[in-house]
């Protein structure tokens, strides 16, 4: 493949124009100059790609083509064949490598300048230590569970100062992309600023369950069939085997089975396209689906580096089936988010009991009325909680509160019947002594 | 929108390694939301609570119910909950493991319990699952079954359902060529 020559200010002419150059669409504190492209290319400026199937090849092309240099990605699985028709970084004979790898390897050769890290792994693996090293993590996640849990991490660097403000060098910028069909989003994550993922998870509509009754007794669709055989006859017939997606055997088991239900049921439509979507939870992918929302995400990323033009605020959705479509909305923070809020301030005497912090907080004129009998926990610690440990950490409340939890500004949850979900309380220790 | 990074300013943020030394793990959402849950649950006499991988790992556990009424006292049955780390998204995983010969409960231990699958809202807690699991003892549902020999027996001769299920509980016994060892309470 031949590389196109140019030097550096030619390839970057496009962005140099954005960059060096003021405007009235800019972002605030804006500063247009040429050091802003150093920086961009700079090992000061090192952007994750969490993901390299159909977002993260596109995500890593408009990056590396972006003028950005130091690019790491970590995705956990193997290329398949079904992922060719969109994820275009890979051929007929990368089947079977990790994506990561083979994703690096690809931009690395076709970008020259760029270095792409791959890495081959679970998101869980990396110590959080390790994602803080990054200025910015764009997320081309294909699941609930990976989005929260990535938003645990970036929400856990967050710290609050004494005025409960967000200290602004805690704020990890995440940007999370996701596509579905004709279907797409983008938004941007600053926590303690925007909406973490947790604060509007709600909004997500459960998902299909069908009961298992009907799927043993009254099957309708050629989904009850797969389902059935998937739930319920694999663990009767094939007891002790776990059930392996990614097994063609096990895969064709289902579908014959399936269809043997089917045609007994008189219901039709078992075909093993639909087995496999089903019991994957596939849904087909769209390349251009996948395009625009990288583009969106790469085009924030570089917007939060750099402030050149204003930043997405902060979700933006995408419909494509019947049209173009787009539109932009400012999700609001949940102030009770147990993740990413600040937490009530409360002063404490650290010479107190356990049980005069409780009194404490019952009697406060802002919280008291939404507590009856509340449970306070430091972390996975209970230090007083009804319900099922309550005969054994009773003894905890006669302790003092500064035995019980040594550090100061310490975030601690409390439980109570009457609030929706757990509410965050940061304890800060008052220098007065008890005579 | 914010200015997170200042090119003139050279000032190296975010590479600071302050914060997360010596603070306790921070518990996932789930977790979280499972040290509600079990603050909040409040257990009957005749029903326990363990946690076989010791307190701090709430999201595995054991429940057991010993019916002090209806067709199935007397009986001593266990319950494993796993809870999933999309909790409360996501509704608790829960495995009957001990065999009963029950219209909704199947011989794996699968549960037909509608607030387990279709009917699981993230504002339900373990606490609405117990009440759900006692339920089913106190009142089998022979429509739609996942045991179709014992629902059809349920409704067409109550009487010797109900001996069936004594005899299983209290000396164990055969029924249908499957064994059903004794679970007293």
């Amino acid at each position: 493949m031949d590389d196109i020559p140019m030097d550096d200010d030619e390839r970057c002419r496009d962005l140099d124009l954005l960059l060096t150059r003021p405007g009235r669409l800019v972002g605030p504190g804006f500063e247009p100059c040429p050091e802003l492209r150093a920086f961009l290319q700079s090992s000061d400026c090192r952007v994750l790609c969490v993901g390299a199937g159909g977002l993260g090849c596109e995500i890593l092309k408009d990056l590396a083509l972006s003028g950005v240099v130091n690019i790491d990605v970590i995705d956990m699985d193997t290329i398949d064949v079904s992922n060719l028709n969109r994820q275009f970084l890979f051929r007929m004979k990368d089947v079977g490598q990790p994506k990561a790898t083979v994703a690096a390897e690809r931009i690395n050769s076709r970008v020259p300048g760029v270095r792409v890290t791959p890495h081959f792994g679970r998101i869980e693996d990396q110590p959080a230590d390790w994602y803080r090293s990054f200025s910015i993590i764009i997320l081309g996640l294909d699941s609930l569970e990976a989005r929260r849990y990535m938003n645990s991490v970036v929400c856990g660097f967050l710290e609050y100062d004494e005025a409960g403000q967000p200290d602004l060098s805690t704020v990890k910028p995440m940007v999370d992309g996701g596509t579905e069909g004709f279907k797409g989003h983008a938004r941007v994550i600053l926590p303690g600023h925007t909406p973490c993922f947790e604060c509007t998870l709600w909004l997500f509509p459960p998902q299909t369950k069908f009961p298992l009754c009907t799927l043993a007794e009254t099957p309708r669709s050629p989904v009850h069939c797969i389902e059935y055989v998937h739930l319920i006859l694999w663990g009767q017939a094939r007891a002790g085997e776990e059930f392996d997606t990614d097994n063609e055997e096990h895969m064709k088991w289902v579908y014959e089975r399936a269809a043997e239900r089917a045609r007994q049921y008189g219901i039709h439509g078992v075909t093993i396209q639909l087995t496999q979507g089903v019991v994957k939870n596939i849904i087909p992918a769209i390349a251009s689906t996948n395009a625009i929302i990288s583009a969106q995400c790469v085009l924030e990323a570089l917007k939060t580096l750099t402030c050149f033009s204003t930043g997405l605020d902060n979700y933006m959705m995408y419909m494509g089936s019947t049209g173009l479509y787009t539109h932009t909305a400012k999700y609001e923070k949940d102030p009770a988010c147990p993740i990413c809020s600040a937490g009530v301030p409360v002063e404490v005497d650290p010479d107190s009991s356990l049980q005069q912090f409780i009194d404490q907080l019952r009697s406060d004129p802002a919280l008291g009325k939404h507590l009856s009998a509340p449970s306070v926990s430091y972390g996975a610690t209970n230090l007083f909680a009804h319900g099922v440990f309550e005969a054994e950490t009773a003894p905890n409340l006669a302790r003092r509160m500064a035995d019980l939890v040594p550090d100061d500004g310490a975030v601690l949850t409390v439980n109570d019947k009457r609030l929706r979900g757990p509410m965050r309380v940061r304890m800060r220790y008052s220098s007065s002594m008890k005579a | 929108m914010l200015k997170l990074f200042s090119v003139k300013d050279k000032q190296k943020q975010q590479q600071e390694a302050n914060a997360g030394a010596g603070k306790p793990g921070k518990l996932s959402a789930g977790e979280l939301r499972i040290q509600k849950d079990m603050a909040e649950l409040n257990l009957p006499s005749n029903i326990t609570i363990s946690f076989p991988d010791g307190k701090d790992k709430l999201m595995h556990f054991f429940i057991t119910i010993r019916p002090d009424e209806g067709i199935y006292r007397g009986g001593k049955f266990n319950f494993e909950f796993n809870i999933p780390t999309g909790y409360p998204h996501d509704a608790p995983k829960v495995l009957c493991t001990t065999k009963v010969y029950h219209p909704n409960i199947d011989l794996e231990g699968k549960i037909c319990l509608n607030i387990l699958r279709e009917d699981w809202k993230p504002v339900l807690s373990i606490s609405s699952v117990i009440y759900g699991l006692q339920f089913l003892f106190l009142d089998p549902n022979p429509d739609d079954p996942l045991n179709k020999e014992a629902a059809q027996l349920f409704v067409d001769n109550p009487r010797q359902f109900e001996q069936y299920v004594q005899r299983a509980i209290h000396y164990g016994t055969y029924i249908n060529n499957v064994h059903f060892p004794s679970c007293t309470a």
